[in-house]
C-alpha cells in the first residue's frame, strides 16, 4: 500500500505533483519487484537456455540466452539415454502416490475419532500427535535405518515410504476440519443406520475435500523433492526418486556436460512446476497452510 | 426441524441403549485411531527411545557387542572441532538466511499486496522456487556460479571485478549457499506475509490518513508493522526451523567443503551416521539437533497461541 496514490481530496498538494509522485511510486515498486523477479528466475531461465545449447557455446560463457545452434534435441535425448530420467520420475510418482494414499487412509479415521468420538486414550493420542509435529524425519532416521537394515528392507520402495506413512500433520489438520462438521448430520446418519465406517468415508470425508486437496499438494511436493531419507536407504539407481536420481546423474557426468545436466534438471523439475502453473491457488494454499515443511 | 427430531429421539433412548451406544463409540474410536497409534509407536516413539539409548552407548552399525559410555558421546561432541564447526556454520547460515528471507519476503509482500493486475504474476514468479526440486536447482546454481563457465563470473569479469570462486573459497561457500537458501524461501515467506496483510482492516489506513499519516513509510510503521507482528514472529520461527535443517544444497554443491567451511549440523549427522557408521555418536548429534528444533517449536506453539488470542 506504500505506493497507493492519496485521494485528491485528502492531499494538500497540487494534482500535478500527486500524479508525479504516483508515477514515481509505481516505477520504484515495479523496479524493485522486477529486480527480485529476475534474481528468482535467473536459474530457471539459465537452465532452459543451457539445455538447448551445444557444448562449444556453453563453454564460451557469454550471456547470450538463445543458442546460435539449436542443440536441444541432442541434449535431451542424451540426458534421457545416459540416465533413466523417466524412471526417476516414475519412482517419484510411485513414492508420492503410495505415501499419500496410506497417509490419508490412516489419518482420516484417526482424525474423525479424535474430533467426534469419545474413547479411552483420546487425549493422550492427541498430545502425542502434537509432539510428533515437532519431530522431523531426520530424528528417527538412525533407528529406522538400523531396523530396516536388520529386516533386509533397504533399497525397496517400502523403505523409502515407511517413515511417512503416518502424517501427524494430516491428523492435526483434518481433526481441526472435522471438528466443525455439524454433529446433527452425524446423528441423523446414525439413525439412518449408517455404520461409523460409512459415516467417515461417505459423509464426513467429502466435506473435507479442500483440506484433503491442500494436504495432498503439500505431501506430494514434500516427497517429490525430499533427498535426505532416500539418500540414506536407496543405493540402487533404478529405485531413485528425482532428487537422488539428479544427484547420481550429476556425479556420473562429473559436471562437464552442462547441456545434458540442465536438460536432466529441466525434465525432473518440470512435472511439479507445470502442475503449479496450472493449479497456482491450490499449490500456494497447500504448501503455506502448513507453516512448517 | 431435523435437529429437534433427533435430540428428542435421543432423549427418549432407554438407559441400556445409551450405554450400548457409548460402548460402540469407544470401540469404534479405538479402532479408528489404532492404525495411527501403531504407526506412531513404530515410526516415532520407539525410534526416539532407541535413539536416546544408542546415544549413551558406543554402538557402531554391525558391531556385535557394545557398552554404555554414559554421556561420553555428548562430551565428545562438545570437544569435537568438526562438530563444533558444523554447529557454528549452521548458526551462521541461519543468521544470514533469517534476516534475508524474512526481510525480503516482507518487502515483496508489501509491494505485491498493493498491486491489482500484476499481483498474481509476481506471486507466481516468487513462489516458483518453493515448488521446484531443490537438488536440480542447486545443480543449476552450480553451473551459474562456475568460476570460468558461469554467466555470473562472466558478468563480474566484464565489469572489472574479476573471477570470484563462490563455492571453492572457504570464506564465500557458506554465504553463497545461504543466498540460495534465501532464493528458495522468499516466495514462501511472501505468501505468509500476504495472508497477514490481507487481515489488516482497510479502514485503519483511511483513519491514519485523516490523522496525518501521509506517506507510505509512516503508514507502514504505524499500522502495518505492529499489526503484522504475530505473522512476523511466525515467519521468523518457521524460517529458522527450515534454515536450521539445511542439507540439500550442502550435499549437492559443496559436500561440506572447502575444508569443512560449509559443513552444517545435519550434514555432520548424515556423515557420522550413514557414511562412517559411528551410530552411537550420530545418535548423540541427532539429539542435539532435536533439542534445537524443540526450542524453536516451543517458541512457535507460544507464538501461535498468541496469534489465536490476538
Amino acid at each position: 500500500m506504500s505506493t497507493q496514490p492519496l485521494p485528491p481530496s485528502a492531499v494538500q498538494t497540487s494534482p500535478g505533483l500527486a500524479r508525479t509522485r504516483h508515477i514515481l511510486g509505481l516505477v520504484v515498486t515495479h523496479g524493485l519487484l522486477l529486480t527480485g523477479a529476475a534474481f528468482i528466475l535467473l536459474p530457471f531461465v539459465w537452465m532452459l537456455a543451457t539445455s538447448i545449447k551445444p557444448p562449444d557455446e556453453v563453454f564460451t560463457a557469454t550471456f547470450s540466452l538463445w543458442p546460435k545452434r539449436f542443440y536441444g534435441v541432442e541434449n535431451y535425448s542424451y540426458a534421457l539415454t545416459a540416465a533413466p530420467l523417466l524412471r526417476f520420475a516414475l519412482n517419484g510418482a510411485i513414492l508420492c502416490g503410495g505415501i499419500l494414499i496410506i497417509q490419508l487412509l490412516v489419518a482420516i479415521p484417526c482424525a474423525y475419532a479424535l474430533a467426534k468420538l469419545r474413547f479411552p486414550g483420546r487425549d493422550v493420542l492427541f498430545v502425542l500427535v502434537l509432539l510428533g509435529l515437532a519431530v522431523p524425519v531426520q530424528v528417527p532416521a538412525l533407528p529406522l535405518y538400523i531396523g530396516l537394515a536388520n529386516l533386509g528392507l533397504l533399497n525397496t520402495y517400502f523403505s523409502m515410504m515407511v517413515p511417512f506413512f503416518l502424517s501427524v500433520f494430516a491428523i492435526f489438520l483434518l481433526r481441526q476440519f472435522f471438528k466443525s462438521f455439524p454433529d446433527d448430520i452425524i446423528h441423523a446418519a446414525r439413525l439412518d443406520g449408517m455404520s461409523e465406517f460409512e459415516i467417515v468415508w461417505r459423509v464426513v470425508t467429502p466435506s473435507a475435500w479442500p483440506a484433503i486437496a491442500a494436504f495432498s499438494v503439500f505431501s506430494i511436493v514434500a516427497h517429490w523433492n525430499d533427498l535426505y531419507w532416500p539418500l540414506i536407504v536407496i543405493t540402487d539407481a533404478s529405485l531413485a526418486p528425482p532428487p537422488l536420481g539428479m544427484m547420481f546423474f550429476a556425479n556420473a557426468e562429473t559436471g562437464s556436460n552442462y547441456g545434458a545436466l540442465t536438460a536432466a534438471a529441466t525434465i525432473l523439475t518440470a512435472p511439479l512446476v507445470i502442475t503449479f502453473l496450472f493449479a497456482r491457488r491450490q499449490f500456494i494454499q497447500g504448501i503455506t497452510m502448513t507453516g512448517v515443511k | 426441524m431435523a435437529a429437534t427430531a433427533i435430540s428428542s429421539a435421543e432423549a427418549g433412548l432407554p438407559q441400556g441403549r445409551a450405554n450400548r451406544q457409548a460402548l460402540v463409540e469407544k470401540l469404534v474410536g479405538m479402532g479408528f485411531a489404532f492404525p495411527a497409534f501403531l504407526l506412531l509407536l513404530v515410526i516415532i516413539i520407539t525410534p526416539l527411545i532407541v535413539l536416546f539409548y544408542l546415544s549413551l552407548t558406543d554402538y557402531e552399525l554391525g558391531a556385535l557387542d557394545f557398552r554404555s559410555v554414559g554421556l561420553g558421546n555428548f562430551q565428545k561432541a562438545m570437544s569435537d572441532p568438526v562438530f563444533r564447526r558444523s554447529l557454528w556454520n549452521t548458526v551462521l547460515y541461519v543468521s544470514i538466511v533469517l534476516p534475508g528471507a524474512v526481510g525480503l519476503g516482507l518487502l515483496v509482500a508489501v509491494l505485491v499486496h498493493s498491486r491489482k493486475r500484476t499481483r498474481s504474476f509476481y506471486e507466481m514468479i516468487y513462489f516458483l522456487p518453493v515448488t521446484s526440486t531443490l537438488i536440480a536447482m542447486a545443480t543449476v546454481w552450480q553451473v551459474l556460479l562456475h568460476p570460468r563457465l558461469g554467466p555470473i563470473n562472466a558478468f563480474l569479469r566484464q565489469i572489472g571485478i574479476g573471477e570470484v570462486a563462490f563455492l571453492s573459497d572457504p570464506s564465500l561457500a557458506l554465504p553463497t549457499i545461504a543466498v540460495i537458501g534465501i532464493w528458495q524461501l522468499v516466495g514462501f515467506n511472501m505468501v505468509l506475509f500476504l495472508a497477514g496483510l490481507s487481515a489488516i482492516p482497510k479502514d485503519l489506513y483511511e483513519a491514519a490518513e485523516i490523522d496525518g499519516c501521509a506517506n507510505g513509510i509512516d503508514r507502514f510503521l504505524t499500522i502495518t508493522w505492529p499489526l503484522l507482528g504475530p505473522t512476523t514472529m511466525f515467519v521468523i520461527i518457521t524460517t529458522s526451523i527450515t534454515a536450521f535443517k539445511v542439507f540439500d544444497t550442502v550435499a549437492v554443491m559443496t559436500r561440506g567443503g572447502p575444508a569443512g567451511a560449509s559443513e552444517v549440523l545435519l550434514y555432520a549427522v548424515y556423515l557420522e551416521g550413514f557414511q562412517y557408521f559411528h551410530t552411537a555418536y550420530a545418535a548423540a548429534l541427532t539429539i542435539i539437533f532435536l533439542v534445537f528444533i524443540l526450542i524453536f517449536s516451543v517458541i512457535q506453539t507460544f507464538v501461535i497461541d498468541r496469534r489465536v488470542h490476538y
